[in-house]
């Protein structure tokens, strides 16, 4: 493979650096998208496909904010992709609800939602609690045992996979050079600014700026410039029904139905280091909490299921950061890739093109894990 | 696309929507099917459109048909038995009423 002299280079072919690199081809830049393959972890390939805003961010109100610009900005940004590569990625926003299986669940549940309410003081916290026959009438077939669910009207989904599809495409239309089956080992930061970047001892490309957004791979080679990845793997398992005439109108927290007609339930949470493999136990407590919340989902055959890791922060909160010795690299990770996609084709971008993350958005940075700043 | 079946060594006769087929002992409900020159199997849950098997090794579930007695099998990975009764797949219905058909 011939070396490759780029604008801006982005190590990661997950949601993350697919969104990036769409969003700089958007704007007309030699930008290229390295990625290492299937022998690395790719989370992106395995996740719910959830557009969710309502429970996020309690202790950092940003956070709440983020995703709700994200979630509005979806809308345009799936219109946008989809004029451009003809690929539909299934986004719909009908609101979505987050269903508790039991009285303690709730109160837990709504005592965060209402905290996340006091956060926001003026500008507000949108979501309401539905109980009863009006929750019967908005998800029909709800189980007898289902106390309430909270309805929050930002919340939508979208195929996932379709997404990392579209975005890989528009990106090839833009003309963006997709580099696969290339994991990069070692960044050389060039007097220049600029950087080197190389695989098994190869040089295969440059670039002006640098983005590092490959996911579990962020951690070593955040290191190479200077820019400390605390993120650690959480495992998520995830069931498919088979197909199935459409009767899930909302996404929720623990099914949603595809366009496809099939059913998605899960996603279960479980500290096991890079373990992705399903295990019976997680597996069965996933359908069980979902078949309490719909019954009729017993009356289904199971297709598939797959474990795969999230990537976690200390506080779940994403990490954006710039490098303070190398200014044109920055690194960014995040655990709702999805839910981001929007905002980091479009904000995200800009700020590595203006060559610094806004003072706004500084508290996405790891030093807030740093003990002697927080002193 | 396929070659129509004549080489009925070891038959037995089943039916797909009440047309009599023939098979081998031994094939799959979907190899049977295709060979008599049946590609329409079921019909897509959501676009309505005609769906035949893909895979053939039970991962794709395009293959579902109605099997009396059994309900909706897998053809790919459903033995012909004589006088079996077939007809196109259609999607299980999630009832929300609560009588659901629990056949799992
Ligand atoms: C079970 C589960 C459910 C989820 N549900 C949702 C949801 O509903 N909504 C939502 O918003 N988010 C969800 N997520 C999270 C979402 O999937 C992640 O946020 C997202 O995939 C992270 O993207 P990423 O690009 O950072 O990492 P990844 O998707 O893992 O991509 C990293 C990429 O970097 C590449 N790479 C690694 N090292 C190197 C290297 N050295 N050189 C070159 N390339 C390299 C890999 O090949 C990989 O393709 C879920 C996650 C899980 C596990
Ligand atoms: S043809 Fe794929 S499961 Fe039967």
């Amino acid at each position: 493979m011939k070396y490759r002299s780029l604008d801006i280079g982005v190590i990661g072919g997950g949601l993350l650096g697919s969104a990036f690199a769409y969003g700089f081809s958007q704007r007309g830049l030699n930008v290229g998208l390295i990625d290492e393959g299937d022998n690395a972890v790719r989370t992106a390939r395995g996740n719910f496909g959830l557009v969710w805003v309502q429970g996020k961010g309690k202790g950092m109100r940003e956070y709440a904010q983020w995703s709700l610009k994200s979630a509005n900005a979806w809308s345009t940004f799936s219109n946008d992709l989809f004029d451009l590569t003809g690929t539909g990625v299934d986004y719909h926003r009908p609101g979505g609800f987050h269903i508790s299986v039991d009285e303690a669940e709730l109160e837990e549940h709504v005592a965060m939602l209402e905290q996340l309410r006091s956060e926001a003081g003026e500008e507000g916290y949108d979501y309401e609690l539905v109980q009863g026959q009006t929750l019967a009438q908005h998800l029909p077939g709800i189980g007898e045992q289902v106390p309430g669910a909270t309805y929050c009207p930002h919340d939508g989904h979208v195929n996932p996979l379709r997404l990392l599809r579209a975005l890989q495409e528009g990106f090839d239309r833009n003309g963006g050079s997709y580099l696969p089956l290339l994991g990069i080992d070692r960044i050389e930061p060039l007097n220049s600014g600029g950087f080197e970047l190389f695989s098994k001892g190869r040089r295969v490309a440059g670039c002006e700026k640098l983005v590092i957004a490959a996911g579990h791979g962020s951690i070593t080679l955040g290191n190479q410039v200077g820019i400390d990845v605390p993120i650690h793997p959480e495992q998520g398992q995830i069931v498919v029904t088979e197909r199935s005439a459409e009767s899930l109108a909302y996404p929720t927290n623990l099914v949603r139905q595809t366009d496809e007609g099939g059913f998605m339930l899960g996603p279960s949470a479980r500290d096991v280091g890079f373990d992705a493999d399903t295990n019976t136990g997680t597996l069965q407590e996933i359908v069980r909490r979902c078949s309490t919340a719909f019954p009729y989902l017993r009356g289904l055959h199971i297709q598939r299921s797959w474990a795969a890791l999230r990537i976690m922060t200390p506080d779940g909160f994403p990490v954006y950061s710039q490098s303070e010795e190398f200014p044109g690299a920055f690194a960014f990770s995040c655990h709702s890739g999805v839910t981001l996609a929007a905002v980091h084709a479009k904000d995200v971008c800009q700020w590595v093109l203006d060559g610094a993350i806004p003072s706004a958005y500084r508290c996405f940075g790891s030093e807030r894990f740093d003990v002697s700043a927080a002193n | 696309m396929f070659q129509q079946r004549t080489d009925f060594s070891d038959p037995v006769t089943l039916s797909f929507e009440g047309r009599e087929i023939m098979a081998n002992r031994g094939d799959t409900l979907a190899a049977a099917l295709l060979g008599c020159g049946i590609f329409d199997f079921r019909r897509a849950v959501v676009s309505n459109t005609p769906r035949a098997p893909f895979c053939m090794i039970g991962n794709c579930y395009e293959c579902l048909v109605e099997v009396e007695g059994k309900g909706l099998v897998q053809a790919c990975l459903t033995e012909v038995v004589e006088g079996m009764r077939v007809n196109m797949g259609s999607p299980r219905k999630p009832v929300a009423s609560g009588n659901d058909s629990a056949d799992v």
